[in-house]
């Protein structure tokens, strides 16, 4: 079962490879995996997405709470919520009809084409991990991919539930 | 005003710490020059620095407080990590402090440079690298903290060699009080779920105590007692919870586990209610968790949450103290004045008797050759099961932890997790500095003492008269074990070839040797061992090289799946 996790912990050196270093070491998965400050700088809340049964997700919720520098975890799958991830997409756009069909592509998937040459376009896509992959799916069949970038998954539980300090 | 390597002996000085067991080098020749002078704290020197953190070890096991090591950066601080390993896995509470290359060249690949923190991670509480010479009283301070509090466990300090330099003078202040947002351990259990638990143990018709380490580390062995006496209660000892509950006791069945006693297996197999307390249902107690105690409700008592329901899940879990949950309870039973069924309580001792008649333990002695078992009894007599014993790994610990009954708590101090060899000898140095007048007993065999033996020439230099019993059956006797009973006998590099003359050896290092392999003078030599108070000496006690530790659980078996004794040879 897919589940995302927010962690809540100490902005210092060393904090994320405790907890990359907790889910390697004890053989968990990692899916994918965001981090970056709060609006309160001295914490930083990391998203990670991984997989398991409810047994390997207790532990996994457990052991990583259990690290000095971690304040808080939550499992937002638990309940509603809301999850992005950004993807920049880099293809290939040199006929006109390609480019027009990519536009309207991206107007579809309400992507926004944020820089563009005579041979290449650059697509910001931001939504679901299965919303971005049916976007790759799309553009696939109009044109050729030359590289890919996604930030992995962020979210948010809806409503009043907030993880704070 | 000081400076960091001033501020470093300072606060170890501050937090009290009387000892410390290092070895000096490049990294951190500022701060053994600022201990040069310090008064109230000893350091000792070494010979190899996973010594110095056994010792460490085996120092906070006995006495409850944290040990304390010194080493340099690279190869002095790798050369920790094995007892750093050894104390995690056992929630031992102890400070590694290491040196570390200057802030400027960190990643260059400087001499003696190794990043520690990151070596170290995976087997540590938690590890700092301290970056501004203020900082280094303050996080000292959380070092201690986080390394005695909640589930006890190692923590590094890694310091770089220009934070302590002796010529750049800072502020020093030290913390009243630690206090850390994302570290507040949970030590009081839940009521309802105490409640809740306690009316389901009164309820049960053939219970059982279960007994772990964490018990030893919450200091509660008398309330354990209490609790178990009011309440009838059959009680076994993890092989880390040994001495928790006495050995000594009616109420003991004995360790359980791989090489569990049989009463205390099948008084597991057979329970209705399993009331784990500071125990972790690990590999070597469980065996085949999918046949492990069918019938049983599990309440565990924990105060670590990830070792709740991490193997077998726990119908009634509860994150706490084992003090304070059971100092709960009990006053629960005052006030209720509730006790269990005296009637099926009675029924389920005497089913209990029955297995204990098996006798498991028996052997049969020779007056030829002599059997390991036989020492650790013969120990026992001359010891009158008062000293401190520590084990190395391998059939002498077990022999050792089945035939040695521990009636206090930290009297038997072994590498239980990590299965450490080596462990044994510095951790009984460890407790004879830490308790100078008691009596400490290293039990080994010929692979094990062979893993740290150069300290002898550390307890020459200070005087440390520790014991050392070693069981010389010139193999490696665990795994010849396993290779006669799985193997079918194929002793693929287990045996010991050109063993050193172990008397000659100790003698070399200006300790006593002593050396019995005539079953009949075993006692006399163990009574001249300890008469000799204020000396090492190293008894090199030759013994039958074919003996098996039994009980034995049967691999992926049940928990009273069990070998008694040799299975015949077919």
């Amino acid at each position: 079962m897919r589940r995302i996790l927010s962690v809540l912990l100490e902005n210092e050196p060393g904090a994320l490879s405790r907890i990359v270093g907790l889910f390697s070491q004890r053989g968990y998965n990692i899916e994918n995996l965001t981090v970056a400050p709060t609006d309160d700088e001295t914490l930083s809340r990391l998203t990670v997405t991984t997989t398991g049964d409810n047994r390997v997700i207790e532990q996994i919720t457990k052991q990583v709470n259990k690290l000095v520098d971690v304040l808080k975890v939550q499992d937002i799958t638990e309940g509603e919520h809301i999850e992005r991830e950004l993807m920049l997409i880099k293809v290939k756009a040199e006929s006109s009809e390609d480019r027009i069909e990519m536009k309207g592509l991206s107007d579809i998937f309400r992507a926004q084409i944020v820089d563009v040459t005579s041979s290449t376009f650059v697509i910001q896509l931001a939504g679901t991990t299965a919303k971005l992959d049916a976007f790759i799916e799309a553009i696939r069949t109009e044109s050729e991919i030359l590289e890919v970038s996604r930030t992995g998954v962020t979210g948010l539980s809806r409503g009043e539930k907030s993880l704070r300090s | 005003m000081m400076s960091g390597a001033e501020m470093v002996v300072r606060a170890l000085t501050q937090i009290g710490v009387k000892h410390i067991f290092g070895y000096p080098g490049g990294a951190v020749l500022d701060i053994y020059d600022a201990l040069f002078e310090a008064e109230g704290i000893e350091h000792l020197l070494v010979r190899h620095e996973q010594a110095a953190a056994h010792m460490a070890d085996g120092y906070a096991r006995a006495t409850g407080e944290v040990g304390t090591v010194l080493v340099t950066s690279g190869p002095g601080a790798t050369n920790t990590i094995t007892g750093i390993a050894t104390a995690y896995m056992d929630s031992i509470p102890m400070v590694i402090l290491s040196g570390q290359v200057p802030t400027s060249v960190i990643g260059e690949d400087a001499f003696q440079e190794c990043d520690m923190v990151g070596c170290s991670r995976p087997v540590v509480k938690h590890s700092f690298l301290v970056k501004k010479a203020e900082d280094i009283p303050a996080t000292i301070a959380k070092a201690y903290h986080i390394a005695a509090t909640g589930r006890p466990g190692p923590v590094v300090v890694d310091l770089p060699k220009d934070i302590v330099n002796p010529k750049e003078k800072h502020p020093y202040v030290f913390p009243d009080s630690v206090q850390m947002r994302s570290y507040n351990p949970n030590v009081k259990g839940h009521k309802g779920q105490i409640k809740k638990a306690l009316q389901t143990l009164l309820e049960a018709k053939q219970p059982v105590l279960y007994i772990g380490g964490g018990a030893i580390a919450a200091n509660c062995s008398d309330l354990i007692t209490a609790f178990a006496e009011r309440l009838n209660l059959p009680v076994t000892n993890t092989l880390m919870g040994l001495g928790a509950f006495p050995g000594t006791h009616k109420q003991c069945v004995g360790m359980l586990g791989m090489h569990g006693t049989y009463e205390a297996n099948k008084t597991m197999h057979n329970s209705d209610v399993i009331f784990a307390l500071g125990a972790r249902f690990d590999d070597r107690v469980t065996n085949n968790v999918q046949k492990f105690c069918p019938n049983a409700t599990i309440l565990h008592v924990d105060i670590d949450p990830t070792s709740i329901s991490k193997t077998v899940s726990a119908h009634v879990p509860i994150v706490g103290s084992v003090d304070q949950v059971l100092a709960d309870m009990t006053e629960m039973l005052d006030a209720s004045g509730d006790s269990t069924d005296a009637q099926a309580l009675a029924a389920w001792w005497t089913q209990i008797e029955e297995w204990r008649g098996q006798n498991c333990l028996a052997y049969a002695k020779s007056d030829k050759v002599i059997k390991p078992q036989q020492v650790i009894e013969s120990l026992y007599k001359a010891t009158k099961g008062e000293a401190y014993v520590s084990s190395d790994v391998g059939q002498h610990q077990m022999f050792g932890a089945l035939y040695y009954p521990f009636a206090k708590p930290r009297r038997w101090i072994n590498s239980g997790g990590l299965g450490t060899m080596g462990f044994g000898f510095p951790a009984a140095m460890g407790v004879k500095v830490a308790l100078p007048d008691s009596v400490s007993v290293c039990i080994t065999g010929d692979g094990s003492i062979q893993m740290n033996i150069q300290e002898l020439s550390t307890c020459m230099q200070y005087g440390i008269p520790v014991k050392i019993i070693s069981l010389n059956n010139q193999a490696l006797g665990m795994v010849r074990q396993w290779q006669d009973l799985i193997y079918g006998g194929r002793h693929s590099h287990s045996y010991m070839e050109s063993l050193p003359d172990f008397v000659k050896l100790v003698e070399a290092y200006g300790h006593v040797g002593i050396r019995v392999s005539d079953p009949a003078e075993l006692d006399e030599a163990m009574e001249k061992c300890f008469a000799m108070k204020d000396k090492l000496v190293f008894m090199d006690i030759l013994v039958d090289q074919n003996e098996h530790v039994y009980p034995m659980q049967v691999k992926y078996g049940a928990m009273d799946d069990m070998l008694l004794s040799k299975p015949e040879s077919k």
